[in-house]
């Protein structure tokens, strides 16, 4: 209603008296004036940093255009890099995955008390942001190889943890620590598409005689796959980039892509700064990918929560 | 649905709890065991007796702070603006701030790194306090996504065109109206923004170590190396402050005038 009264405002005003002054300048020419400061922040602190990268990944060391930086991605050395990283981030986000839409349905549709559900929320909340150097430190004290748990199952249960190959400082323990801050990300993003479950559908099916199992199998997955597969992606990129945990967990010995770049920043390892560009495209490149996609999948997903 | 779910759905409960509780358990005891043979809280008297502790910690709160007010000053009188007089910017205006979350810190570092570098025609990298500059323009890009969503969201919920007509016609300038009235309005959604940018920044590793700033993410990282009980008392000392921050920001997003991404036809309708 305000709306329309301002419009309408704006329609007769000037025929019966002066248009107020927040309305003089509506149609000014110098209005873009005013976003100037942000567009300029971000095109000298965002875009102009990216685009040196990229024109860079794609120059010879003495300026030519070149695509054979590009190429040397497929090195050996750097390949192993994109190969373990990706490894990395698709089975943290995979459990992730798993284990938050588990806890999530646990919470909203679980037929636990509320104070459950505000309980885990509001703690999802904190451990999302309770990643980087501290998380790593708690994971020490946990899993590492005097860690509370590695010593309980060794005394208890005469359990050697270690001696079956794993160690929190490898594959494994790493995707098992970024499941702290991934499984609380999957459960906030995830609530609004198991609420959107609308309980109407489920009488439905069950009024025209489907079974618990026929309802999640021809309604609720079909419902969920779009917002799941794109959290999927949201916790793909998320552990893709993630790179204090990996540094005080390994100390830069785990050459995922961030680490590999974070050397090369430091050092030039690669004995070549364009090689380092080309580095950074490709990461920017494949958490471009799965953002848009989460983004897209996500606009899909929202049409069944209005 | 509710037919014998409780059972299941309390076992995967307790499994996340587990999951979630054992490793601050497990570092919470870590951390009193410094004195062999008792319990004591002798590694937390000895990160806070540290002087270089204090000095990383004050460091990086002070480029925090920055970060914060520079990001505030940046983002409302865009999103107040935007939505007032360019609403055809908005999408722009919208994907610039989500830029940040698919560059990784190390890639805008990187960046950073080689614009302002040496031979650049704004080399803020060959003096301490131009490197401070750059740390906390990163901290402002990194917090970007969510200084902006919260402005915006804050913004979506007061009628920002009939505050600025009634400020005007009160006879108030540009300046004042937004200083006056809109900051005021949206000052909830700019402290949960600030304690968003505050957590991120803090303990924040990459930027502060690839540019060499005495901050408190690297010094933890070096604590990490050189000893043991130490770190885990950190681990607990973060885990609270992030705890503490979320629960101000609980506390101050339940107390704006409303949450809705529309606005409602009269403003503060919402208790």
């Amino acid at each position: 209603m305000t709306t329309i009264a301002t419009d309408a405002l704006e329609e007769t005003a000037p025929r019966t008296a002066p248009r107020p002054p927040f309305l003089r300048g509506a149609r000014g020419r110098w209005d873009w004036l005013g976003a100037l400061p942000y567009l300029a922040f971000t095109a000298l602190f965002m875009v102009a940093p990216v685009f040196y990268l990229v024109t860079g990944a794609f120059q010879h060391p003495d300026g030519g255009f070149t695509l054979q930086n590009i190429r040397d991605l497929a090195a050996p050395n750097i390949a192993a890099s994109y190969w373990l990283s990706i490894r990395l981030s698709l089975a943290s986000a995979l459990i992730g995955t798993v284990a938050g839409l588990l806890l999530a349905w646990a919470v909203v549709l679980g037929g636990l008390p509320s104070w459950v559900r505000s309980a885990v929320t509001t703690f999802s909340g904190v451990a999302s942001n309770f990643a980087g150097v501290p998380l790593a430190f708690a994971f020490i004290a946990t899993l590492g190889r005097i860690g509370l748990v590695t010593v309980l199952l060794r005394d208890l249960f005469g359990f050697n943890l270690y001696g079956t190959g794993f160690s929190l400082f490898s594959f494994w323990g790493l995707a098992l620590t970024y499941l702290y801050f991934q499984m609380p990300l999957m459960l906030l993003v995830v609530t609004p598409a198991l609420e959107g479950l609308k309980p109407d559908w489920s009488e439905a099916a069950a009024s025209l005689g489907a079974s618990r199992f026929q309802f999640w199998r021809h309604v609720g997955a079909p419902v969920l796959a779009p917002s799941v597969l794109g959290c999927f992606l949201l916790l793909f990129a998320n552990a893709f980039g993630t790179l204090a945990t990996v540094i005080a967990l390994t100390g830069s010995n785990f050459s995922v892509v961030p680490i590999l770049l974070f050397q090369q920043i430091r050092g030039n390892v690669l004995y070549n700064p364009n090689l380092g560009y080309a580095l950074a495209v490709g990461m920017i490149a494949i958490m471009a990918v799965s953002n848009t996609l989460y983004l897209m999948l996500r606009a899909r997903a929202e049409r069944w929560q209005r | 649905m509710r037919r014998g779910t409780p059972i299941l759905s309390t076992v995967i409960v307790l499994l996340g709890a587990a999951y979630f509780l054992v490793p601050l358990y497990a570092a919470f005891q870590f951390s009193l065991q410094m004195k062999r043979g008792e319990l004591s809280l002798e590694a937390y008297r000895s990160v806070l007796s540290s002087s270089v502790f204090l000095s990383t910690l004050t460091f990086s709160a002070v480029a925090s702070f920055a970060a914060i007010a520079m990001g505030a000053l940046l983002v409302v009188p865009t999103v107040y603006w935007v939505r007032l007089k360019l609403p055809r910017l908005r999408p722009v205006v919208e994907f610039l701030s989500l830029l940040p979350l698919i560059i990784p810190p190390v890639v805008l570092v990187f960046g950073h790194i080689r614009l302002f570098g040496s031979n650049s025609v704004l080399p803020l990298t060959m003096t301490a306090s131009g490197t401070n500059v750059l740390l906390v323009m990163g901290y402002v890009v990194l917090s970007l996504p969510y200084m902006f969503r919260a402005v915006d969201n804050g913004m979506a919920a007061i009628d920002i065109r009939t505050l600025t007509e009634a400020a005007e016609s009160l006879g108030a300038s540009r300046i004042r109206t937004i200083a006056g009235v809109i900051f005021p309005n949206v000052r909830s959604a700019i402290v949960s923004g600030a304690f968003l940018t505050f957590s991120i920044c803090l303990g924040e590793f990459v930027l502060a170590s690839l540019l060499n700033r005495p901050a408190f993410g690297p010094y933890m990282v070096q604590l990490g190396q050189d000893y043991a009980y130490e770190p885990a008392a950190l681990a607990i000392l973060s885990f609270a402050l992030t705890w503490t921050l979320m629960a101000l920001m609980q506390l101050f997003a339940t107390r704006s005038p409303g949450r809705r991404r529309r606005a409602p036809l009269k403003t503060s309708t919402t208790p």
